[in-house]
């Protein structure tokens, strides 16, 4: 069954393996230049109060390294949807469609088994791929990373590596997509029974699965933690105003380094969020300082709930976990439905 | 002795409809079995059942003893080819004898050989380019090779040229002599099965007609033509299968076990595909509601 | 060695048809005492019939003298008929012939004489090995 399963893989089998090859040969061979730049710059040798040092190192990131950053990520979201579509939709689905799961069930390997091996062993080379190739990007990233984790005054278009569109694409959560997108992929192909519809929803499912964990689910994995400070108009901020109504936000500045902001809320002492109306200081001629002195009278308060950097590998490992247990309870069903003979 | 296939009551329900029922089969081993009757009529699901791919939903089925498909040890003593012989396109011949080898234990990997290379198959083409006879050799190769005792196969060759049919069967009994292997096949063509078989099991609608040693059927079954008259008239040791009349003249076929003596019948034997035929025009009158003769007489009235 | 060949449509059952095509044979001179006769598998293998037809044929051969069969070698031709028949023949040839000329006197045509004849065979043949 080892011998048919790797036989019927083979052309993916090669493919991914030339991909994985050319990815590590292009970025061994870009990282030296990040990697010089980091030397360069001083943010190597820096502990402490690095935040400028951190600013110069990525203002002096050259276009083509930031266009391998940003492919980079979508590397890492592409891979697990590839994973599912073609490795996962096809993979039962097809026998199924050309009527060959007949020659296959009536050797002497019972389906369970059949089953059980090709989810494994591809399954297996699915969270493999992924996590190598997240080992390489993390690796040829880990500059830009280290820098976004010092509190730098410039960040231009990094992002720190806890933030919902870098978060996906680092560390282990990769091997959890690909282990879920395979495992839906190959569940659709049983219950749906043919190739290209399988493909299709298999593709929604997961897509709209990524999009809705960053929003509801990720930011309670593990209890935000709460600061709140009150709140002085004359540190900087932001101040809006806009009619009708004269409706006033405020947000305050926040800043920890590397953290992930859930939420940033100005309050009223009542525990209400601040929405104005404005006072005359802010919408007449007055001088600018009276508006400032003015919501400093309001004894607002700014709430903030973030998780912070810290947190970037205990949020990883439980995310991981979660859609492992998702790809074991999808390849369970398929085992099951298999075993009941209603095919 | 055990059977090869042992049916009690089997039964198989799609939503309302209902695929194969109330039946009841000992069929015996060591001989070659034909199972025949129009499409639609149950086969590929009384076979699936057995060999383990669709469960039952009414009543039991025993295939040499054992439950269908019940883990390896059962599976390597049944050898199947499905419907119009699926193999994988993509896969080479040589690729699909290791297939078997792997995932068989009793693999007679010379015989599998030797059989590609009488049939002019080269190893290294893609299963994909034979053609529709070379594609039901491999799979018959692939399923004798695996040295089972009950060869399962279902209409392999239902959609081949007269000339791949006749091959596919020289084959088919070849390996039968040598083994001894007991084989039920499906067809629509009662020809090729009395050539082949022995033992024969008629399906219609859903439903077992009749089964029974060739022989034996065509030694029970006669031909009564004489002067008109109503076949509920026969004693009732002559079951009446098909009846039909003229203005003066009736002509019945019955089963009986006993010779037939009254002289008002000329008695005449009937070949096998007719007796097929009866029984398949027998189960659409039941189907429809009417019966023989008094199917007739409605039909009579309303004209 | 000898070569069998079946008609489906002549409504002898295949068993005979090798039955007589052996005795034929052995009438003809083509089989002699001591000739192997096709094995099970290759008559079954070239004709497309069950093995257990050919057994049949090659038992009753066995039980009328004509051949014996030698268990893992195969069977063997053990008595012939040529020898018999060849004065028969010219007897019964002329019998034949008297009454085909009498069928024609009662004004059978060829085509009646043919019906008659073949439906004698097949019920004698029918008779002789019940």
């Amino acid at each position: 069954m080892m011998w048919l399963t790797w036989r019927q893989f083979r052309a993916q089998a090669i493919t991914v393996a030339v991909v994985l090859a050319a990815a590590a040969i292009f970025l061994g061979v870009t990282a030296p230049h990040l990697l010089n730049l980091y030397d360069s710059t001083g943010l190597s040798a820096c502990h402490a109060s690095c935040g400028q040092i951190a600013s110069n190192f990525l203002k002096a990131i050259g276009g083509p390294d930031k266009t391998v950053f940003e492919a980079a990520i979508a590397v890492m979201y592409g891979l697990p949807a590839l994973i599912g579509i073609f490795w996962g939709a096809p993979l039962i689905a097809r026998e199924l469609e050309a009527g060959t799961h007949q020659l296959a069930w009536n050797q002497s390997v019972s389906r369970t088994r059949w089953t059980v091996i090709k989810l494994g062993l591809i399954g297996s080379v699915a969270v493999a791929t992924a996590g190598l190739l997240s080992l390489m990007i993390g690796w040829w990233a880990s500059p830009i990373d280290s820098a976004m984790n010092f509190g730098q005054p410039f960040s231009g278009p990094y992002l720190p590596r806890l933030s919902p569109l870098v978060f996906a694409s680092r560390g282990v959560a990769p091997l959890g997509y690909a282990a879920f997108a395979f495992a839906l992929g190959v569940t659709m192909g049983v219950f749906i029974r043919k190739t290209l519809p399988a493909m299709a929803v298999t593709l929604a499912i997961f897509v709209a699965v990524q999009v809705l964990m960053p929003i509801y689910v990720r930011p309670h994995l593990m209890p935000p933690v709460q600061a709140t400070a009150p709140f002085n108009a004359f540190e900087n901020n932001e101040l809006t105003i806009s009619s009708p109504g004269n409706r006033m936000t405020l947000v305050g500045n926040f800043s920890r380094p590397g953290a992930w902001i859930l939420s940033n809320n100005t309050v009223t002492p009542s525990g209400q969020v601040f929405t104005g109306p404005a006072g005359a200081a802010c919408t007449g001629n007055y001088p600018p300082n009276a508006c400032n002195a003015w919501v400093n009278t309001l004894h607002l308060r700014q709430q903030v709930a973030y998780q912070p950097a810290s947190r970037f590998w205990p949020l990883q490992f439980i995310e991981t976990g979660i859609y492992l247990v998702l790809a074991a309870g999808l390849g369970w069903s398929c085992v099951w439905r298999i075993r009941r003979r209603r095919i | 002795m055990t059977a090869a296939i042992e049916a009690s009551g089997l039964g198989k329900k799609y939503g309302r409809h209902w695929a194969l029922s109330d039946c009841t089969l000992s069929i015996p081993v060591g001989c070659v079995v034909g199972l025949v009757g129009p499409n639609g009529a149950g086969k590929t699901t009384l076979l699936n059942m057995a060999t383990g791919m669709l469960a039952p939903t009414t009543g039991s089925i025993q295939v040499l003893g054992g439950a269908p498909g019940s883990g390896p040890d059962q599976l390597s003593r049944v050898g199947y080819v499905a419907q119009d012989a699926p193999i994988y396109a993509g896969l080479s011949v040589a690729d699909h004898l290791s297939l078997g080898a792997h995932m068989n234990r009793r693999w007679d990997a010379a015989l599998a050989a030797g059989r590609i290379r009488q049939l002019g198959i080269a190893q290294k083409q893609k299963a994909g380019t034979l053609s529709g006879g070379q594609r039901a050799q491999l799979a018959l190769t692939l399923a004798i090779a695996k040295r089972p005792e009950l060869l399962i196969l279902d209409e392999p060759i239902a959609s081949l040229d007269p000339l791949a049919r006749r091959e596919f069967l020289q084959v088919l009994m070849e390996s039968t002599a040598e083994s001894g292997i007991s084989v039920i096949m499906s067809s629509h063509l009662v020809a090729d099965l009395e050539r082949i078989s022995e033992y024969l099991v008629v399906l219609v609608d859903s439903r077992v007609q009749v089964a029974g040693d060739i022989d034996e059927l065509l030694a029970s079954h006669q031909l009564l033509s004489g002067a008109r008259r109503d076949p509920a008239t026969l004693p009732d040791s002559q079951h009446v299968i098909s009846a039909s009349h003229t203005d003066r003249q009736s002509t019945i076929l019955v089963r009986c076990e006993e010779p037939i003596l009254d002289p008002g019948w000329s008695v005449g034997q009937i070949d096998l595909e007719d007796l097929v035929l009866a029984y398949m025009g027998q189960a659409r009158t039941s189907r429809l509601g009417l019966n023989g003769d008094a199917g007739a007489k409605i039909l009579e009235e309303k004209r | 060695m000898i070569e069998f060949h079946l008609d489906t449509r002549s409504g002898v059952a295949p068993y005979l048809q090798l039955i007589q095509q052996v005795r034929q044979a052995l009438r003809l001179g083509l089989l002699r005492e001591g000739d192997q006769l096709p094995t099970v598998k290759d008559v079954s293998g070239s004709l497309a019939i069950n093995p257990n037809t050919v057994l049949k044929a090659y038992r009753e051969l066995e039980y009328e003298g004509l051949a014996s069969a030698r268990p893992g070698v195969g069977t063997f031709v053990t008595a012939t008929l040529s020898s018999d028949s060849i004065a028969s023949y010219i007897e019964l040839s002329r019998d034949l012939e008297g009454w085909i000329s009498k069928a024609r006197t009662a004004g059978l045509d060829d085509e009646s004489i043919g019906a008659i004849f073949q439906r004698s065979i097949r019920t004698a043949v029918q008779e002789e090995v019940r």
